[in-house]
């Protein structure tokens, strides 16, 4: 990815005007989130959900990116970990449906950490492939006959739905939603001051410059682990709440194509904005359902057209392109001031 | 004994395969130093082109040729309004276009032409007179046509004086540039050749292995494995690295791990080599200077 | 008659700025050699004329047309040889293919008569003919650098620090050869050089470069001569 801070737009600020107006713009968005799922009916409302999850799923793929600047072709396995968590702790050990992506959250950390461990050597391509044949070997794993009694082999699991406490105000639906929603924005808040935080700017600095960062004694391994801990730790939850709102999980719930999705959705969005993230996995949600219409194989040629005209186009994502368009009108709006004063 | 002999025969033959793959991609990992993982999704789209043209009555060797045009030009086009753009970022973005045609070609080839598994016919008849109890006709034909193609790309680089200007190019680009070679054009010119190897390949095996838009994913797999083998900027290691990889393929599938671990076979040769001697058997070892 | 003339030229890498209106002439048939402190823009120099890796505004005219901002394989066409800084041979390519490179873009039927002429200013060339550049000494190298700028029947001749790294017997021969070019075929050089004395002794104008500005210019025996000039900018 290109060199993008991993703070900016969103901290780039400048003047107290633009603070402001990012805040009024973040504002509208919460407002049209909590409002959102009381305008629309039934399957939308699932939609949405599915949206935020895919936002976070998204977000923990940035900040991996972000952070180490690799990618990963492989977090479609952290979302299956996290789903099959959830199903297990909520099954097996019976606990309730909130403790799910705490737990699932917390089994993936360890497991996005033990890969980034063992991995801490490949860099750029090869740790790309690493990961899609982590991603390439997680639903033929899940079907091994082994697991059977813990993923419910080919059939699947059904779980069922969490209900609302309040059932005559909020129904199913957009309990699940609003409970996804007070998730996606508590990670949101966490990932923000992780990035702002020392460890963002020694991650970031590891990023950069990997080799300055180890003469000054920054564990290059160690920084490596977190990144791939966090990212999986995010997917991790994500993958718990999608199998909360769908009901469901099996392992042909996870084929190559969601890792897929998640990279196009995160160079789509751009790894630095939050609405990025969002615009992002709308699209991984609706155009898949829409290109199917014309063949089952558009969505995938879709997606490549995606990857490909971004890469060309703005390496930044749609967020950096409107980024780097509202900086072009600051900087007008500049010279105008100098010359007028 | 015989049974061995003819998994070693088959094994040179599929090799063949392996070799026009390998060598595919080493041209381009020469001149760019990128790994065109989207070499096979090229290849299988070429030899649909290849279908179509045949099924449309049009004689095989003409439609051969036909096909090697197309995907020629197909590479060229790829190299000169995709892969140029890309020259100065950073390679994480190249392998995401990469991935980007890799999912394009092989999603427009499933949803023009469908899944469905199609017949590929051989120009080599089933019962002809070169053919022997260890190896059947098509697969000599794959060897033969491997070697003659083998000969002619290297008599081309060897011999003339665009090849001598392409090796170049790879080799060396501002100094290519004070001799007069416009270098842009000639990294064009060989994502075109790599392309036509990779539909020779592709031409080859889809008598075999059926043609269906997921054909060659294996068959990269294995091709990539061969060139690492034979070291990723070799271009005589490719090929013996395809053949190697073919015999072994074969030999380990039928007497040590069985036929369906052949795919994680290719993929312990990648691990191993990129582990403990990445530059392959015959590659050159890269020291990066701090 | 002017072969080479650059006119308030700048340059720069990127951001940063590297030359600053550096105006320069190159004669028919002389040679000029631009000296400076390591990092006054030298090399920078050449690549501007060639348009390599650099920005440059301002004109540079070459045989009576303007080069500046053509792409290099033009600027080659026209008739200049740049034998860069640290040779840039094809070292996996034998000598017999780094010289036929040299005269990729000739059709006409000289070739073979001036690869002998090369062979007569560095025989050994001729000894290692089929062996790969990268396994001759640095001196072999630098000869076949310029030996392949030759077989391009160029008007002007860059050389970028010809000397480095060589050993000094290696380093007089190769500029003696070098004179012997000039004088037998005419060759307009321009020469960068580290070595001030071997510059001055070859070239018969001069141009200094101190962090990309031309400070001083003129005769080679008078900026030798010079006592300002020899001390502050020659270590003479």
């Amino acid at each position: 990815m290109t060199a993008v801070s991993v703070a900016s737009p969103i901290a780039a600020g400048g003047g107290r005007p633009r603070i402001r107006r990012g805040s009024l713009w973040l504002g509208a968005l919460l407002a049209i989130a909590l409002v959102g799922p009381f305008v629309v009916s039934g399957y939308r409302v699932f939609q949405l959900s599915q949206v935020i999850v895919y936002a976070i799923a998204l977000l923990g793929l940035n900040l991996l990116t972000g952070f180490s600047g690799q990618i990963s072709l492989g977090n479609g396995a952290f979302y299956a970990i996290g789903g099959y968590v959830a199903v297990i702790v909520m099954t097996k050990a019976g606990l309730p449906y909130w403790a799910a992506p705490p737990i699932a959250g917390a089994v993936c950390f360890l497991a996005g950490s033990l890969f980034g461990r063992t991995a801490t050597r490949l860099e750029g391509l090869y740790l790309a492939l690493a990961t899609f044949g982590l991603a390439t070997a997680t639903p033929q794993i899940l079907k091994l006959d082994a697991l059977e009694s813990w993923t419910g082999g080919n059939q699947g699991i059904v779980i069922t739905k969490p209900g609302s406490p309040v059932t005559g105000l909020i129904n199913d639906d957009q309990w699940l939603y609003l409970f996804c929603l007070a998730v996606a924005i508590a990670l949101f808040v966490i990932a923000w001051n992780m990035v702002r935080g020392r460890t963002g700017r020694a991650l970031v600095a590891l990023r950069d410059h990997p080799i300055a960062a180890a003469t000054m004694g920054i564990d290059v391994a160690a920084y490596k682990t977190i990144a791939f801990g966090v990212s999986a730790m995010y997917t991790g939850v994500a993958g718990a709440l999608g199998v909360l709102i769908t009901g469901f999980i099996s392992p042909d719930s996870f084929p190559t194509l969601v890792s897929i999705q998640f990279l196009v959705g995160s160079v789509l969005g751009g790894i630095a904005s939050i609405f990025g993230t969002l615009f992002g996995a709308a699209f991984i949600e609706l155009v898949p359902d829409l290109a199917k219409k014309a063949s089952d194989a558009a969505p995938q040629a879709v997606f490549g057209v995606v990857l490909i005209a971004c890469m060309m186009v703005m390496p930044g994502g749609l967020a950096g392109l409107v980024y780097s368009v509202r900086a072009r009108l600051a900087r007008g709006t500049i010279r105008r001031h100098r010359a007028e004063s | 004994m015989q049974a061995l002999l003819h998994q070693i025969l088959s094994g040179l033959a599929n090799g063949a395969i392996y070799a026009s793959v390998a060598l595919a991609l080493v041209m381009i990992f020469k001149a760019t130093h990128h790994v065109n993982f989207a070499q096979g999704e090229l290849a299988m789209f070429s030899t649909y082109m290849a279908y179509e043209l045949i099924h449309a009555g049009v004689p095989y060797w003409i439609a051969f040729f036909l096909t090697l045009v197309f995907s020629f030009i197909v590479g060229v086009a790829v190299e000169r309004l995709i892969m140029r753009r890309m020259q100065h970022a950073p390679e994480l973005a190249s392998v995401i276009v990469f991935i980007g045609l890799l999912l394009a070609f092989n999603g427009f080839a499933g949803w023009i032409f469908s899944f469905t598994m199609k017949e590929f016919p051989s120009p080599f008849a089933s019962k002809a007179w070169y053919g022997t109890t260890y190896l059947s006709s098509h697969e000599v034909g794959m060897i033969g046509v491997t070697l003659i193609v083998l000969a002619i790309v290297f008599a081309f680089f060897r011999f003339t004086r665009l090849g001598l200007a392409m090796r170049a190019a790879a080799e060396n680009r501002p100094s290519s540039r004070l001799v007069g070679i416009r270098v842009g054009w000639m990294l064009a010119l060989g994502w075109g050749l790599a392309s036509a190897l990779g539909a020779i390949a592709g031409m080859m095996a889809a008598p075999v292995v059926f043609l269906e838009p997921n054909m060659m994913g294996p068959i990269l797999l294995y091709g990539f494995a061969a060139a690492l083998l034979g070291g990723i900027d070799n271009p005589w290691g490719a090929p013996i690295g395809g053949f190697l990889f073919g015999v072994l393929e074969n030999v380990a599938g039928a007497y040590l791990v069985g036929s369906h671990l052949k795919l994680a076979l290719a993929l312990v040769v990648i691990i191993l080599v990129l582990v403990f001697r990445p530059s392959g058997l015959f590659g050159r070892t890269v020291v990066v200077r701090v | 008659m002017t072969a080479l003339q650059m006119r308030e030229v700048d340059a720069a890498y990127g951001p940063t700025m590297v030359l600053r209106a550096v105006t320069l002439e190159v004669e028919d048939g002389g040679i000029v050699a631009l000296l400076g402190a390591n990092g006054a823009g030298k090399t920078t120099t050449l690549r501007a004329i060639c348009n390599m890796g650099v920005r440059t505004s301002g004109q540079i005219v070459f045989g009576g047309r303007r080069i500046d901002g053509k792409p290099t394989e033009d600027i080659v066409r026209a008739g200049i040889g740049h034998v860069p800084e640290g040779r840039g041979t094809f070292q996996s390519l034998s000598v017999d293919e780094n010289l036929r490179l040299g005269s990729y873009l000739r059709r006409d039927r000289n070739v073979a008569r001036d690869l002998e002429r090369v062979f007569g200013y560095f025989p050994v060339l001729r000894q290692r003919f089929h062996q790969q550049a990268g396994t001759l000494s640095g001196g072999e190298q630098q000869m076949l650098a310029i030996a392949r700028a030759l077989m391009s029947r160029p008007r002007l001749l860059l050389l970028d620090e010809p000397s480095f790294g060589l050993a000094p017997i290696l380093v007089q021969e190769i500029f003696r050869i070098l004179k012997v070019i000039n004088q037998e075929e005419r060759m307009t050089m321009l020469l960068v050089e580290q070595n001030a004395r071997l510059a001055l002794d070859l070239a018969s104008r001069v141009y200094l470069l101190e962090t990309g500005r031309v400070v001083s210019s003129g005769p080679s025996q008078q900026i030798a001569a010079d006592e300002s000039v020899r001390r502050a900018y020659l270590g003479l």
